[in-house]
């Protein structure tokens, strides 16, 4: 059995008047991928920020890597990262300068081969010192988590992190998050795609309503639909994949 | 407040770092903080100046001073908007996430305005020497005279801070600079104040950059500055704890 290194719970949030989270429970085991699913606005955001110490929660408990977010949140932000979901970097400055400010300000001894190594893992030596309001979506969403890979922290919450993002990179942001929790590290993610969490995560839980609706591994929330029927469909390619194949093709390295 | 952290000075640093970076990658912001300021300058001494009895030999002597402030008032709009953006971009939230000094975010941002507005204030006091300006102040009055500024400018900082924080829009972030641009014209920077009708008359002497703008000149003119530096210097203090006290609530609501 391995450890849970997040526990929620009870966790309510409310806004004024506005109920959003209303008693949350789940539990994230160490080194897993963990999804929660909801759609726009079901507090997905508020629960990401209760965690990672942005945010006081009204009510229950919030245990990260054993401490507590309420008692220790000093402890806590030394064992996590955030990525939000806009891409919070310093345009100003080159990819590499932002990389290495975050080495600093993690009080790491060697910021500069930080930054080097994670340009090289990222495959971003050519963009790294250019000013990074001149890249791409897709090449801020890379820095971006690489940001929030410096210092290796145990877990990372990655918000949306595929939200407005075009297909390839959407893939291979995919495979830096495979790649962190092959590597041991707990990720955290939120996301509204179903495909998302059905492609990426150890465990999906289903917030709706301010409550997780249904939780488990995938096995275990497809049993909680009525037994597949068997339908013979011809089955066209989206459109996705034919601008996968195409671009593929043409960008094979 | 809990112990200092025992990084505070390594994080404040590599904020401090990072917006001057910003200041240095974008002189124009520089150029057009100043831009305005010293047109006034060009048009009040060369346009009104020779209609305006001040009881001075040379108008620009007596006139800088308070275009210095004004140069001060429009830098801030800068400070407020870089806050602005960094709350919007999210930034706060990534170094709120992180293991730093949470005070240093805001810090670094305060000791950057000092810095920068005091280069606008540089390139200001540049154009009024080719204008003319002259000053038989030694380097203590100098010295008296950038500490005044350097304290004013805190000042008009801590509320800038509130209202990058607090604002919705970039352009609001801004907007709460123009008022303050303004307050020198009712004070006694451009015209001795002997002149002016009762009630503007009281309102002139008893604002702020009225007494700042009395201390600088005396100063400046190597004269006595008698009173006016400490009222200078209460005012200053007096805005700074109230702007800074509401600040930081403001910013602890982030």
């Amino acid at each position: 059995m391995k450890k849970n290194i997040i526990q929620i719970k009870g966790v309510k949030k409310s806004y004024k008047d506005v109920e959003v989270l209303k008693g949350v429970d789940f539990k994230v085991e160490k080194g897993s991928i963990f999804a929660l699913l909801g759609s726009n606005g079901a507090g997905k955001t508020t629960m990401i920020k209760i965690m990672t110490t942005l945010l006081k929660s009204d009510a229950g408990s919030v245990m990260i890597d054993d401490f507590d977010v309420e008692k220790n949140p000093r402890e806590i932000r030394d064992s996590i990262s955030l990525t939000g979901q806009f891409a919070a970097i310093d345009e100003v400055m080159t990819g590499r300068e932002n990389l290495q400010m975050i080495a600093k300000l993690r009080h790491l001894k060697n910021p500069n081969q930080v930054a080097d190594e994670l340009i090289n893992r990222f495959g971003m030596s050519e963009a790294a010192d250019r000013r990074v309001g001149t890249y791409s979506g897709g090449m801020k969403r890379r820095i971006d988590i690489a940001m929030s890979l410096v210092g290796n922290p145990k877990i990372i919450f990655l918000d949306e992190p595929t939200a407005g993002l075009d297909p390839e990179t959407r893939l291979e942001v995919w495979k830096i998050v495979k790649g962190l929790s092959d590597a041991g590290t707990t990720v955290f993610l939120t996301t509204q795609y179903l495909e998302e969490a059905e492609q990426l995560a150890d465990k999906i839980a289903i917030l709706h309503g301010g409550k997780i609706i249904a939780q488990g591994t995938l096995e275990d929330l497809k049993k909680l639909f009525p037994s597949a029927k068997v339908e013979y469909v011809k089955k066209q390619p989206t459109l996705e994949e034919v601008f996968l194949a195409i671009v593929g093709k043409k960008e094979d390295k | 407040m809990k112990s200092i952290n025992r990084y505070f000075f390594t994080d404040m640093g590599v904020m401090f770092g990072r917006s001057m970076r910003h200041i240095f990658r974008s002189m124009d912001t520089i150029i057009t903080v100043s831009i305005t300021p010293i047109a006034i300058m060009l048009l009040f001494v060369y346009v009104f100046g020779g209609a305006i009895e001040t009881g001075t030999e040379n108008y620009v002597d007596y006139l800088l001073p308070g275009i210095m402030l004004m140069t001060i008032g429009s830098g801030i709009a800068y400070v407020a908007y870089r806050l602005f953006t960094d709350k919007k971009s999210g930034i706060f939230e990534r170094f709120h996430s992180m293991p730093i000094a949470r005070s240093t975010v805001l810090w670094g941002h305060v000791l950057t305005s000092i810095i920068s507005n005091g280069i606008s204030v540089l390139v200001v006091i540049l154009v009024a020497l080719l204008m003319g300006f002259r000053s038989s102040a030694g380097i203590l009055e100098w010295s008296a005279v950038f500490g005044i500024l350097s304290v004013f400018t805190l000042a008009l900082t801590w509320i800038a801070v509130i209202a990058g924080l607090a604002a919705k829009t970039p352009d609001g972030a801004g907007a709460f600079s123009y008022p303050i641009i303004f307050l020198p014209f009712i004070s006694s920077a451009f015209v001795p104040t002997d002149t002016m009708p009762s009630a503007v008359r009281v309102f002139a002497e008893n604002q702020p950059v009225t007494p700042i703008v009395e201390a600088i000149r005396n100063l400046l003119a190597n004269q006595p500055v008698g009173n006016d530096i400490w009222v200078a210097l209460d005012w200053c203090i007096a805005i700074i704890v109230v702007a800074y006290i509401f600040a930081m609530r403001v910013y602890k609501k982030l």
